[in-house]
């Protein structure tokens, strides 16, 4: 793309430009509303807090010098261009329109990672079966509303395929109850 | 020569070829359902890769990345919903084709390109691979660390993103990858006294959470809720004179393709538009264009095919990965316990040459599979996503505890996937993150092998002539996205709603 307008400069970055304005615009009538300047803000500053902290963190570690680099002296670097770039994105980044509101979906998402972080629990302690039918359950009837016929079926279906592909024919040792 | 030969008796073994068959029936397939992209199921399927032998590991993963691209193809044109970001231009004249019975014309024009393109590309990265590899045998540290820099740099510049969200990531990335045992010096970094931690984060781990878990998540919330209704697919086949107006679309759209590709950060989306952009600035009747023109349809999906083959050029002769879904291509070979880089030609060339013959033979199935049996994948359209959401994410966490038999690595994957999924709410792309975490080691390393070398003078970067080089086009690409930047302000001063949605694309 770069030399596209370079070489060109009038006429086929134009139709490039247009065409990506055209594609945006298509991409744009999926999306939920953009954010506005304060998750730019956030986002800004949570990237730049990284980047203090790996810089305090890689001084420590020690710097060392160009000729005998400690191990510190590699990532202090990377976390001043963080710091930096942070800088930038929060001078510059305000008025972006790239990023997504939260809404009242976003709970559908939350509920999913509930469901992930409890198999991860459960998985060592009652084997994968019973937290893999839960979760088929959860995403299925209540994340995804199909009917409480068809979450059954694929439920059960899913957790058999699953047991006889781990267990049978990959021969990998899962946590398993039955 | 005889390697190469070799290469067509590694793929012929029906093992392999099996898996050259799964892997491109998989990409096709996520390739057609919107939600999960190449790079993401890629990550999702690296704990099974590691069970299989390494060549067909990654036959079928290339078979992933490169069957997407056709699959892509088919929502674009029967649903007007791209499946992929490269076959989204195809879009405009796809579905208008489609609205007047033309699907099935399209959908096969889509396909010829598509294999035509690629094959292009194949025999080109078959006849160059091994002259650049050759090149770059001789590279030292410097040349390393200067490649594996710009890389890091273009990926994060011409990919998609704001180009700072983008630099921000690829730096967080590199920070990661920094996590554990120094291995200069053995101390502990950013490990926080973890047992766990101590040897650094696992790529895979942090691949799938970024990519997988955090698509996953996202797409609950994007509600690709319900199954829609493709329209009818007739006549696949195009007419003669349908064929004689691509024609000349197809042969651009493969050179394009090739030279994009090759470009990191370039790849399939870009090449796709500048293919699509030159059909309608050279066409005597642009005004077609958007209302059903043959050439809109062949161009782009000829040189998204071509891109994505191409794109395989930096990874197998430099190990320098072009893109997001050959960072986990990188990543599945170094599990594998294969280095990916110029050496891979000689000590593996079962595995080089297996994996590109894999090529040809993935492509005609492809062909195959999108000619006669594209009204199978048609009907795919039809089952609901909610009923594949639960299942992606079964494969998910099961297959990333059984990379170490760790619940720990679960719980570091849904770190990673909180973390891809919010980064997506604030605009921040994952695939420059995970690139420079995966080329992060490498970096590292060659920068502090080089500085040795140099007895601590950084001015050696410079005077060194191929690593010079390279740094000068680093600047090159640094500057100019701020040159143009500056440049465009100065034209229109006020940056109006068109900048802003560009933005968004990028």
């Amino acid at each position: 793309m770069s030399d596209e307008h370079s070489r060109a400069g009038g006429g086929q970055g134009d139709i490039l430009a247009e065409l990506e304005a055209e594609v945006a615009h298509e991409l744009e009538e999926q999306r939920p509303p953009a954010g506005g300047p304060a998750y730019q803000v956030v986002a800004g500053l949570v990237t730049l807090a990284v980047g203090v902290l790996g810089a305090v963190l890689a001084h420590g570690y020690g710097l060392g010098s160009l000729r005998r680099p400690g191990p510190g002296l590699w990532p202090f670097v990377i976390s001043a261009v963080i710091i930096a770039l942070s800088v930038v994105l929060l001078v510059v980044g305000r008025r972006l329109t790239d990023s997504e509101q939260f809404s009242r979906s976003s709970v559908l998402p939350l509920v999913g990672l509930a469901t992930f972080v409890g198999l991860a629990f459960l998985l060592p302690v009652i084997g994968f079966e019973i937290p893999a039918l839960l979760l088929c359950v959860v995403w299925l009837r209540f994340l995804g509303g199909e009917s409480w016929r068809s979450t059954a079926a694929v439920s059960v279906g899913t957790v058999a395929a699953f047991y006889a592909l781990f267990l049978y024919g990959l021969g990998i040792p899962l946590p398993h109850l039955f | 020569m005889d390697a190469f030969l070799d290469g067509f008796a590694v793929v012929s073994q029906p093992e392999n070829l099996l898996y050259c068959l799964i892997g491109v029936l998989i990409g096709m397939l996520i390739g057609v359902l919107p939600g999960l992209g190449p790079a993401a199921t890629m990550a999702i399927l690296l704990p099974v890769v590691v069970t299989v032998d390494p060549v067909a590991a990654v036959i079928m993963l290339a078979g992933i990345y490169y069957g997407a691209q056709y699959g892509g193809t088919i929502t674009s044109v029967l649903l007007r919903l791209p499946g992929e970001a490269s076959s989204v231009v195809t879009v405009f004249d796809g579905y208008a084709l489609a609205k007047q019975g033309k699907a099935g014309t399209a959908l096969g024009v889509a396909a010829i390109g598509s294999f035509v393109g690629a094959t292009f590309s194949i025999i080109l990265l078959s006849l160059s691979a091994p002259l650049v590899a050759g090149w770059a045998l001789d590279f030292g540290p410097a040349e390393y660390a200067a490649l594996a820099l710009l890389g890091v740099l273009l990926i994060a510049t011409i990919g998609s993103g704001h180009p700072v969200k983008a630099l921000i990531a690829a730096s967080i990335g590199l920070l990661l990858a920094t996590v554990g045992r120094d291995s200069f010096s053995n101390a502990q970094r950013f490990s926080f006294e973890s047992m766990q931690l101590a040897d650094g984060l696992d790529f895979v781990v942090v691949a799938m959470g970024l990519f997988g878990v955090g698509e996953i998540l996202y797409n609950l919330e994007e509600r690709h809720g319900k199954a829609h209704v493709p329209a009818a697919v007739n006549n696949i086949w195009p007419s003669r004179k349908e064929l004689r107006t691509a024609a000349p679309a197809i042969g651009r759209g493969s050179v394009i393709g090739f030279f994009l590709g090759v470009l990191p950060g370039g790849g399939a989306v870009m090449s796709s538009l500048a293919a699509y952009a030159t059909e309608k600035r050279i066409s005597k009747t642009p005004e077609r264009f958007g209302r059903g023109a043959i050439e809109g349809v062949a161009a782009p999906e000829t040189a998204n095919n071509a891109a994505a083959t191409s794109s395989f050029i930096p990874l197998l002769t430099l190990g320098i990965p072009a893109n997001a879904s050959m960072a986990m291509l990188f990543a599945a070979l170094l599990v594998l316990g294969v280095t990916p880089g110029p050496q891979l030609l000689e000590e593996r060339p079962d595995l080089f040459w297996g994996v590109v013959n894999s090529m040809y033979i993935g492509n005609v199935l492809l062909l195959i599979l999108s000619l006669p049996l594209v009204r199978i994948f048609v009907r795919i359209l039809r089952v609901r996503p909610a009923i594949l959401a639960p299942i992606t994410a079964l494969i998910t966490i099961l297959g990333v505890y059984t990379i170490n038999n760790s619940t720990f690595d679960i719980f570091v994957m849904i770190a990673f996937g909180i973390l891809g999924y919010l980064m997506k709410k604030v605009g921040f792309e994952p695939g420059p993150m995970v690139l420079a975490f995966v080329l992060g080691a490498l970096l590292e390393n060659n920068v502090r092998r080089a500085l040795l070398i140099f007895d601590g003078d950084p001015t050696g970067f410079l005077t060194r002539p191929i690593s010079g080089t390279i740094l000068a086009l680093f600047l090159v690409a640094a500057l100019f996205p701020i040159v143009q930047a500056v440049r465009h302000r100065r034209r229109a001063p006020v940056p109006d709603e068109t900048t802003q949605r560009e933005d968004v694309l990028r």
